[in-house]
């Protein structure tokens, strides 16, 4: 379990909202980045952060529900300490990505969209991520695994802690 | 095979550094570009028959001169690096690879338009190009390239396939969720921040540079009568070489499957290809001695749209590979038009019934009937990307999907 931790940025993260916000001709511009930074600040977005951003641009807090939820890289939930997404678009597919998926969650003991039980691990079936020539491929965390095969897989997984 | 342009500098081990891109010549374009009339740049770009590579393959240099010369207020360049089309993956290559031309492409842009500020939408997903994006836009800062007239800010998406729709990009650089606009107003006279606006893709943009120092009798020259330049071939599925390619405008789909990428992979036997990213209509095995431009495709009744090429082979089921798409088309909608909205689930679910075997033959007929129906009916072309489809998968693979229906 991670601990509550207390909705607010450092003075150094607060700089660094003033500073976003005024690379845009209407401050809301930087909402998106912003939220980026709540999420890696706050592990997800919960409805207490998107209140605490809310204020940041004197918006409703609706308005910013709203934004989190339309995309799919925002967490409303906790998730694990590692998100791995696999591709299942067309040439993913092409390439073996329903084998892969099987893999992955054979091997995770999970199904997309849950997390492992020690909190290790959240997955994810998504749409191209657009490396398609090394296709099939997944995102774990910030980076871009690609030509996978069982065995790469877990290697991959079994690095993750 | 045609001249390499904007993949010249991809085996340099230095290609994203100002050192290496200065070192071929890097920012040569933007110093001649700096004596040259706004009009000027504008008018050798529309010479040059430049067409956009995001997609719509509008004329570049008409949509530049679209914005109002009166205006008296801010125009703003925003560059599209929202990547999302099934099978394309160029930009990525441009971003990681050579993003000083595409920040050269903007300085002369933004000196065409009369900009001084630049966004570049990069998809969120897309973390290591937007570091080394990033990291380039610092280094032209401090070499005062940038800083001095024009400002660029780099913007990360969060994960949205319609964001890579202009309007939809808009409204998420603002703040909002990516909804797209009712057009007009186009966004070149009311685009971000309700300023005129001219949003172009990332490899139109780095088309610039080469166009302005070589001239753009040189760029036509490359393309076809009505497409100048080469273009960032994306080419993957069932071939022997995926990779990124980039040949002229009027290479056929033949040979960039044989003579690029290798081959058909597999069964070796080609059934069908997409030749424009995703939303493009299927051609059939016998349809592929096709000029890869824009004017090409369409006499084809498909789309060179953002030139993902993707391959299948005999052993490929159709109607499996328009179940994925189905899938991404019923996930992306937007949900504010009803025909696109409604439409994209529900022929999600009759194509994952007919998959599975439980589809009745007039079931075919239903689907074909209210895709046809819906087109050009929607405040977005994303709709229009899914009917493509949608319609050419059944109607040239009938015989598929019918084995599959029960009868
Ligand atoms: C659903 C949809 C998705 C699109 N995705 C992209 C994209 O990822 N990248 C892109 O450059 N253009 C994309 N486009 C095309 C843009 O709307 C727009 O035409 C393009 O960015 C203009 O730049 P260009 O003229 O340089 O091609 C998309 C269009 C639609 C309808
Ligand atoms: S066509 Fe579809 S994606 Fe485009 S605006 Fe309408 S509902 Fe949204
Ligand atoms: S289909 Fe998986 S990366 Fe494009």
């Amino acid at each position: 379990m991670t601990a509550t931790r207390t909705i607010v940025f450092s003075p150094d993260q607060l700089a660094e909202v003033r500073r976003l916000q005024g690379l845009y001709p209407d401050k809301r511009g930087a909402l998106l980045p912003v939220l980026h930074m709540a999420q890696d600040a706050f592990d997800y977005v919960s409805l207490e952060v998107q209140e605490y951003v809310a204020g940041l641009f004197d918006m409703a807090p609706s308005h910013v529900h709203e934004v989190v939820t339309f995309y799919t890289l925002y967490f409303q939930q906790p998730k694990g300490r590692h998100v791995v997404a696999v591709c299942h678009n067309l040439s993913c597919y092409l390439a073996g990505s329903r084998e892969i998926l099987a893999h992955v969650k054979q091997r995770l003991g999970i199904g997309v969209g849950e997390t492992t039980d020690d909190g290790r691990v959240t997955l994810q079936s998504v749409e191209c991520l657009c490396a398609c020539e090394a296709a099939p491929m997944m995102q774990v965390d910030d980076r871009y695994e690609l030509n996978l095969t069982p065995e790469k897989v877990d290697r991959i997984l079994g690095e993750l802690r | 095979m045609a001249e390499i342009v904007l993949m010249r500098n991809f085996g340099r081990q230095d290609s994203h550094t100002l050192a290496g891109y200065r070192a071929t010549g890097g920012y040569t374009a933007w110093e001649k570009a700096k004596g040259m009339e706004p009009a000027a740049i504008t008018e050798e770009v529309k010479k040059s028959n430049l067409r956009g590579l995001g997609g719509a393959g509008f004329p570049t240099g008409m949509k530049w001169s679209f914005v109002p010369k009166t205006h008296t207020g801010p125009v703003y360049l925003v560059i599209n690096a929202d990547e999302g089309e099934p099978g394309t993956f160029k930009d990525r290559y441009l971003l990681e690879r050579d993003p000083h031309a595409l920040i050269e492409g903007m300085l002369i842009t933004a000196r065409a338009i009369r900009s001084a500020k630049g966004f570049v939408y990069i998809r969120g997903e897309y973390v290591q190009p937007w570091r080394i994006f990033s990291g380039a836009v610092k280094d032209a800062y401090d070499a005062g390239l940038l800083g001095n007239g024009f400002d660029i800010v780099v913007h990360r998406g969060a994960g949205a396939y319609i964001c890579g729709e202009e309007t939809g990009l808009l409204s998420s650089l603002e703040g909002k969720k990516g909804w797209p606009k009712i057009k007009p107003p186009f966004p070149a006279i009311k685009g971000a921040f309700g300023e005129p606006t001219v949003v172009n893709n990332v490899e139109t943009i780095a088309c610039v540079p080469p166009i302005i120092n070589r001239g753009a009798e040189w760029f036509a020259g490359l393309g076809t009568k009505t497409q100048g330049g080469t273009r960032m071939y994306s080419v993957s599925g069932r071939v022997t070489k995926p990779g990124v390619y980039e040949d002229s405008c009027a290479v056929t789909l033949r040979q960039l499957i044989h003579d690029h990428a290798g081959g058909v992979s597999h069964t070796g036997k080609l059934k069908a290809v997409v030749p424009g990213g995703g939303s493009a209509a299927i051609l059939t095995a016998d349809e592929i001695d096709v000029a890869m431009d824009v004017d090409g495709l369409k006499a084809k009744g498909s789309m060179i749209g953002s030139a993902g090429v993707v391959v299948m082979d005999e052993s490929v089921s159709i109607p499996e590979a328009l179940l994925v798409l189905a899938r991404f088309y019923a996930h992306e909608s937007c949900g504010q038009c009803t025909p696109c909205r409604e439409s994209t689930g529900w022929i999600y679910k009759m194509v994952h019934r007919i998959v599975d075997g439980h589809g009745r033959k007039d079931d075919l007929d239903t689907i074909l009937d209210v895709a046809k129906r819906g087109g050009g009916t929607t405040i977005c072309a994303f709709y229009d990307g899914a009917i493509g489809p949608y319609i050419s998968y059944i109607e040239k693979f009938r015989g598929e999907f019918e084995a599959l229906c029960r009868s």
